[in-house]
C-alpha cells in the first residue's frame, strides 16, 4: 500500500509507470470563497493525477473540501489559484462557455439528493441531456443499462429514492461521458438500495470505461474503488492503492 | 418537443392560477389598448373617407345677405378652390306626436343634384324634384327619432307662413356628422333635425332671391387658411358677414376631432398601468420560480445547458404568458372596440363605419406587451444566468433577519410573534413590498380615475343644469324684439315669469388672439341664469364691461381689467373697446355676458331683445307648447329638463359602462396582485408555516401570518392608490381630453368615491386571500418537512 500524504508527480516520477493516461491533472491548487461574512479556505494546496478509467473514491467528514473538489473537477467553480487540467485543457484559465462545453460534452454529475426535475418523467429527465449531447445514447437505453426500463413514463415523485437516483445514473451516463462525478450517490439511500446505485455505478465503469469519482462519507464504499482518497480540512490527508477491488456483493456498512 | 419545452409546460400547468392572474392582467392591458386605439383608427378613417368623398368644407362663413355675384369674388381669392353657396335658415316645426316644438334647419341644395361640397348623402327615397317647393330631404337620425316615414309632412312656420313640408328621402352630411343646433350639447335628435330642400324655395321665402346668407368653400392645397379667412371677412364685410372660421371651429368637426383626441389621451394610460403591472408580477413570480428551481437549474448548468438557454427557458414562460394575453386580449379588445365604435354611432352619423383593428396596431400592441413582460421578466432571469452553477447546488442561504425600525424602537412588546414575523418579511424585502403596494394602489388609481369622471360629470350636471341655468324653457326671436315682449310673453298660457336677454354674434379680440363668440345681453339681477365663480359665488354684472368665462379668458390670454376688442357681427356691426370686469366658471362652451342695456347701448340700439328664459307651470306645459308651435317669431324654443335629460342618458351611461370596465380591470389587477404575492409567500414559506403548525400554532394563526401580510400591504396601498388616482385624475383634468372649448370637466372626487375604492379593494383583497386560506387548509405537514429547501 502506498500512503503519502502529498502525492506529487514531479517528485515520484516512477510511482505512474504503466498507468493508463491521466484524465485529470490538479498542482498547488487552492480554494476560498466568501459565505456570507466567513472566508472559508476550503482547500488547499491540492495536488492530484487521475487516470483513464479508474474507479476513485473520495473520503472525508463533512467541510473536508470532497464536493469542492467534485465540482472544480467538474467544472462547476473554478479555483482560487493553482493549476487543474482536463486532459490538455486549462480548467484554469476556462471561461464560462469552455466550462460549460467542457460540462456539455465530457462531464456526467450524480448527486446526493439525486436533483431530477420533478416535473419530467425518468424518460425525459435522461432526455434532458441527449437533446443537447453529441453522441448520446437513447434515454432508453440508458435507462436499460441502470434496469429501469419498466419506469420509463414515471415521475420522480412514483419513483422510490433508489430508483431516482438510478435515473440520475442514466441521465448523466447517458451522453457517454468520459468522466462520472457523483456527490455522495448513496447518502439519501438505504443499505440495499444503495448497493443496487453502487452496482449501477460499477457496471457503467466496467462496461463503458468511465473515469468514475465518487464522494462519500461511508467508508465501506472504499473497498470498491482502485484508489481511495481522504480529505481532512481542505487537504488531501492519504492517497491509498486498492490491490483487490472488492465487488458491491462484499460491501458492508 | 425537447424536453426543456416540456418541462416548461408542466411548470405552466403547476402555476395556473399565478399564471392566469398575470395573463389576465396582460390581457386587460392589450385590450385596453386594442379597445381604444382600434376606435380612433376606426373612427378616424370613417371620418377622413367621409370627408374626402363627400367634399366636406374647409372654411365656412354665415352671413346677413350677400348677393350672388359676391361667389365670383371670393372664388378669386388666392388658395381657394370649391365655393358653395347657401341658404340655411333655422325654423320651429311641428313633428306629428312630438309636443314640444322642434327647431329644424334648411338647408338649400340645388332643384338637381351635383357633385358639391358637404355633400348630401341620400339614405333612402329619391332626391327632391324641380319645381316642387315643398319636397324636403331630412336627416335620417331625426326621421328615426320621431318615426317619420317617407311621404309624411311636417309643419314649420317659415317666414311667418305655416307650410306642410313633404319627407321625400333621407339623407346625411359630413357638415353633421354630430347633429347639434349649437345652443345643446348633445343632440336631440328628436328635437332638432337638419333639412334639405330646394334653393329657390327657401331663398324666396326668406327674401333672398339672387342672395345667399352661408357659404363653404374649400382650399386648394398649400393655401394659408389664416390668410384666407382674413380675404373673405374683408369681402363679406359690408354684406353682414358673422365672422369666418375653419374647420376647427365648425360645430360638428369639432365635437368628432375632441372625441377622437380623447381617445387617443386614454389609449395612453390604461395600457401602461396594466402592463407595468404585469411586468411585476412576471417579475414576483419569476423570481419566485427561480429560486425553488435553484437546484434544478444548477443540474441543467451541470450537465452543459449554456446560460443562454438557460435563460431562454424562462424567457419563454414568458413568451407563452405574453402570447396568452394577447390572444385573449384581442379578442377582447375587438370585441370592446367594436362596441365602441357602435357607441360613438350613437352620437355621429357616418354614412359607413367601418371597425377596423389594423395588423400594424394588434402587432404594436403585443409587441409593447412583450417588451413590458420581458423588462419585468429581466431582472428574474438574470439571476439565474449569473448564478454560478456550483452555487446553485448549494441550498440558498437563510434569508438574514434583523429586528424591525418598530421593534428598534422599542415597541416590540406591542406585537406578538406572529407581528413580528409578519413585520420583519416586510422589512427585510422593502423593494418587494414596495411592488406590492404599488401595484394594488394603481387598482385603487383606477378606480379612482373612473370615479373622478363620474363625479365630473354629475358635477357638470348639477352646476350647469340647477344651478347656473334656472329658466324652465330658453326661447329664441327670428329677430330681436322690442321691450315690449316680455308682456306678450307673460300673458302666453303658463308663463310664471320672463327674463328676456339680447344676444349677439361677436369676435372677441386681444391682442393678437380672437375668438368667435356670443355676448350674451342679461337683465339686472338675473334670476334664471347666475354668474357664478369656481367657489359657486355670484359674480356681479356691473355695466360697463364684460364678464367672461374663465375658458374664453384663458383663450384669449385676458385677465381681468384689461380692455379688449369686441367686434360686434350685427346690425352697424360697431366695435367697441370693453373692460373684463369679471370672470365665472361655467363648464359648458363659451360665452361672455355684458348687462343687456350696457350692451344695447353698445349696439347703439334702444332696448332690444333677442330671446327670452321662461319660468312655466308644467301643468300648461302642452298648452304653451301648442302656441309656441304656431308664433312665427319664435325661432327656437329649448328645455332645460329635456338638455338635462339627454345629458344624463348618454353622457352619464357612457361613464357608467365606462366605469363597469374600469372596475372589472380593477378586480382584476387587485386580485392578480394579492394572490400572486401571498401565493408566492405560501410557497416560500409552506417548512415554516407547517412548521408552526407542528408546534402547535392553529390553522387561523398562520392564516394570520400569511394573510396579514397581504392585508397590511393592501391597507397601506389604498391611500397611496388614492394619492395616484388623484395625481392621475388630476393630469386627465388638466389634459386637452377633459379640458375643451365645448365642456370642462370640473375636478372634483366625492368622499363617498373613496369609499368605494376602499370597498371594492377590500372585497377583491379577501377574495384572495379566501382562495389562499383553502390552500392552508391543504398544508401537508409531514411532506413539507421532508422537502429539502
Amino acid at each position: 500500500m502506498v500512503n503519502q500524504s502529498s502525492p506529487n508527480l514531479q517528485t515520484h516520477p516512477k510511482a505512474y509507470a504503466n498507468l493508463p493516461p491521466v484524465i485529470f491533472h490538479v498542482r498547488e491548487m487552492t480554494k476560498t470563497y466568501t459565505m456570507g461574512e466567513v472566508q472559508v479556505h476550503a482547500l488547499q494546496s491540492i495536488n492530484l493525477d487521475l487516470f483513464e478509467g479508474e474507479f476513485v473514491v473520495l473520503l472525508g467528514p463533512s467541510g473536508s473540501g470532497k464536493s469542492t473538489l467534485l465540482n472544480i473537477l467538474g467544472g462547476l467553480d473554478i479555483p482560487s489559484s493553482g493549476q487543474v487540467f482536463f486532459r490538455q485543457q486549462d480548467l484554469t484559465q476556462a471561461n464560462d462557455r469552455t466550462l460549460t462545453r467542457f460540462r456539455r460534452e465530457s462531464v456526467g454529475f450524480i448527486f446526493q439528493f439525486y436533483n431530477l426535475i420533478p416535473s419530467l418523467t425518468a424518460r425525459e429527465n435522461v432526455a434532458l441531456v441527449t437533446d443537447i449531447a453529441h453522441r448520446p445514447m437513447t434515454p432508453e437505453a440508458a435507462l436499460e443499462l441502470v434496469n429501469l426500463s419498466d419506469r420509463l413514463d414515471h415521475f420522480p415523485s412514483q419513483l422510490s429514492g433508489g430508483q431516482q437516483q438510478r435515473v440520475a445514473i442514466a441521465r448523466a451516463i447517458a451522453k457517454r461521458p468520459e468522466v462520472l462525478l457523483c456527490d455522495e450517490p448513496t447518502g439519501a439511500l438505504d443499505f440495499s438500495t444503495g448497493k443496487i446505485v453502487l452496482d449501477a455505478l460499477a457496471k457503467v465503469n466496467a462496461e463503458l470505461g468511465t473515469t468514475v469519482v465518487v464522494i462519500t462519507h461511508n467508508a465501506g464504499i472504499a473497498a470498491m474503488g482502485d484508489r481511495v482518497i481522504t480529505m481532512r480540512d481542505g487537504q488531501i490527508h492519504t492517497l491509498q492503492q486498492n490491490q483487490h477491488r472488492a465487488s458491491t456483493n462484499e460491501l458492508d456498512w | 418537443m425537447p424536453s426543456l419545452d416540456r418541462k416548461l409546460l408542466r411548470d405552466l400547468v403547476s402555476l395556473w392560477g399565478q399564471i392566469l392572474a398575470i395573463v389576465l392582467i396582460v390581457a386587460c392591458g392589450i385590450a385596453s389598448l386594442v379597445t381604444m386605439m382600434s376606435t380612433y383608427e376606426s373612427l378616424t378613417l370613417s371620418m377622413d373617407a367621409y370627408y374626402s368623398q363627400y367634399r366636406f368644407a374647409d372654411v365656412f362663413v354665415q352671413v346677413r345677405r350677400a348677393p350672388n355675384a359676391v361667389v365670383s369674388q371670393i372664388e378669386a381669392i388666392p388658395g381657394v378652390g370649391q365655393v358653395r353657396s347657401r341658404v340655411v335658415v333655422d325654423v320651429t316645426l311641428d313633428v306629428p306626436g312630438l309636443a314640444d316644438p322642434a327647431s329644424g334647419r334648411l338647408v338649400s341644395i340645388p332643384e338637381e343634384p351635383q357633385t358639391m361640397l358637404n355633400d348630401v348623402v341620400l339614405r333612402a327615397g329619391r332626391y327632391i324634384e324641380p319645381g316642387r317647393r315643398d319636397e324636403v330631404l331630412v336627416s335620417e337620425a331625426f326621421a328615426a327619432a320621431n318615426r317619420l316615414k317617407l311621404g309624411d309632412t311636417v309643419g314649420a312656420v317659415i317666414n311667418g307662413r305655416w307650410e306642410l313640408l313633404r319627407l321625400v328621402g333621407t339623407a346625411l352630411s359630413p357638415e353633421y356628422v354630430y347633429e347639434i343646433s349649437g345652443t345643446e350639447l348633445l343632440p336631440d335628435n328628436q328635437r332638432f333635425g337638419v333639412m334639405w330642400i330646394g334653393r329657390e324655395a327657401l331663398a324666396n321665402a326668406f327674401d333672398l332671391d339672387g342672395a345667399f346668407n352661408d357659404l363653404a368653400l374649400s382650399l386648394t392645397p398649400g393655401a394659408s387658411e389664416a390668410e384666407v379667412i382674413f380675404r373673405l371677412d374683408q369681402i363679406l364685410e359690408r354684406f353682414g358677414g358673422l365672422g369666418a372660421y375653419g374647420r376647427n371651429e365648425q360645430l360638428s368637426h369639432r365635437f368628432l376631432s375632441d372625441d377622437i383626441a380623447a381617445l387617443q389621451v386614454t389609449a395612453l394610460i390604461l395600457p401602461v398601468i396594466f402592463l407595468g403591472i404585469a411586468a411585476f408580477l412576471l417579475n414576483l413570480v419569476l423570481a419566485r420560480l427561480v429560486s425553488t428551481q435553484r437546484d434544478q437549474i444548477a443540474v441543467l448548468k451541470a450537465f452543459g445547458y449554456t446560460n443562454g438557454e438557460v435563460g431562454l427557458h424562462f424567457f419563454k414562460l414568458v413568451l407563452v404568458v405574453v402570447l396568452l394575453g394577447a390572444a385573449v386580449g384581442i379578442g377582447l379588445g375587438r370585441w370592446l372596440g367594436g362596441g365602441l365604435t357602435q357607441f360613438y354611432t350613437q352620437f355621429y352619423q357616418f354614412p359607413v363605419i367601418e371597425y377596423r383593428a389594423s395588423l400594424g396596431l394588434i402587432l404594436g400592441a403585443v409587441g409593447v406587451s412583450a417588451i413590458a413582460a420581458f423588462v419585468g421578466a429581466l431582472n428574474a432571469v438574470w439571476g439565474v444566468v449569473v448564478l454560478p452553477p456550483a452555487e446553485a447546488i448549494r441550498p440558498e442561504p437563510p434569508a438574514s433577519f434583523q429586528p424591525t425600525l418598530v421593534e428598534r424602537l422599542g415597541l416590540q412588546r406591542f406585537f406578538s410573534p406572529a407581528g413580528r414575523i409578519i413585520l420583519r418579511n416586510l422589512e427585510r424585502r422593502p423593494w418587494q413590498a414596495a411592488l406590492s403596494i404599488f401595484g394594488i394602489s394603481l387598482a385603487v388609481a383606477i378606480l379612482i380615475v373612473g370615479r373622478y369622471q363620474n363625479d365630473g360629470i354629475q358635477q357638470i350636471m348639477a352646476i350647469q343644469f340647477r344651478t347656473i341655468q334656472r329658466e324652465d324653457l330658453t326661447l329664441v326671436f327670428n329677430e330681436p324684439r322690442s321691450g315690449r315682449v316680455q308682456y306678450d310673453l307673460a300673458h302666453l298660457p303658463g308663463v310664471l315669469y320672463v327674463e328676456p336677454f339680447r344676444a349677439v354674434p361677436a369676435r372677441l379680440r386681444f391682442e393678437h388672439r380672437t375668438r368667435l363668440s356670443g355676448v350674451t345681453g342679461l337683465v339686472p339681477n338675473s334670476q334664471l341664469r347666475q354668474l357664478l365663480d369656481r367657489h359657486l359665488q355670484k359674480v356681479p354684472l356691473p355695466p360697463g364691461g364684460v364678464v367672461l368665462s374663465t375658458k374664453l379668458a384663458d383663450l384669449l390670454g385676458v385677465e381681468v381689467g384689461d380692455v379688449l376688442t369686441l367686434e360686434i357681427l350685427e346690425g352697424g356691426r360697431p366695435i367697441r373697446e370693453v373692460p373684463m370686469v369679471g370672470r365665472v366658471d361655467e363648464l359648458l362652451g363659451l360665452t361672455a355676458y355684458m348687462d343687456v342695456q350696457a350692451l344695447n347701448a353698445l349696439l347703439q340700439e334702444g332696448s332690444a331683445f333677442s330671446g327670452a328664459y321662461l319660468s312655466v307651470d308644467a301643468q300648461q306645459l302642452p298648452e304653451l307648447y301648442k302656441t309656441l308651435k304656431q308664433t312665427p317669431a319664435i325661432a327656437s324654443v329649448s328645455q332645460r329638463e329635456t338638455a338635462l335629460r339627454q345629458f344624463q342618458n348618454t353622457i352619464a351611461t357612457t361613464s357608467g359602462v365606462f366605469n363597469g370596465v374600469l372596475l372589472v380591470f380593477a378586480c382584476i389587477i387587485s386580485v392578480g396582485v394579492v394572490y400572486n404575492s401571498a401565493r408566492i409567500a405560501l410557497s416560500e414559506r409552506s417548512r415554516e408555516l407547517a412548521t408552526l403548525r407542528i408546534i402547535g400554532f392553529t390553522q387561523a394563526e398562520i392564516a394570520f401570518i400569511l394573510l396579514g401580510e397581504q392585508g397590511l400591504l393592501t391597507l397601506t396601498a389604498v391611500p397611496v392608490g388614492w394619492g395616484l388616482g388623484y395625481a392621475l385624475s388630476q393630469w386627465l383634468n388638466q389634459s386637452p381630453a377633459h379640458n375643451t372649448e365645448m365642456f370642462r370637466v370640473p375636478f372634483v372626487i366625492q368622499p363617498s368615491s373613496y369609499l368605494f375604492t376602499l370597498v371594492v379593494i377590500a372585497i377583491a383583497a379577501l377574495l384572495s386571500g379566501g382562495l389562499l386560506a383553502r390552500q392552508l387548509q391543504h398544508l401537508d405537514l409531514i411532506a413539507v418537512l421532508k422537502t429539502r429547501e
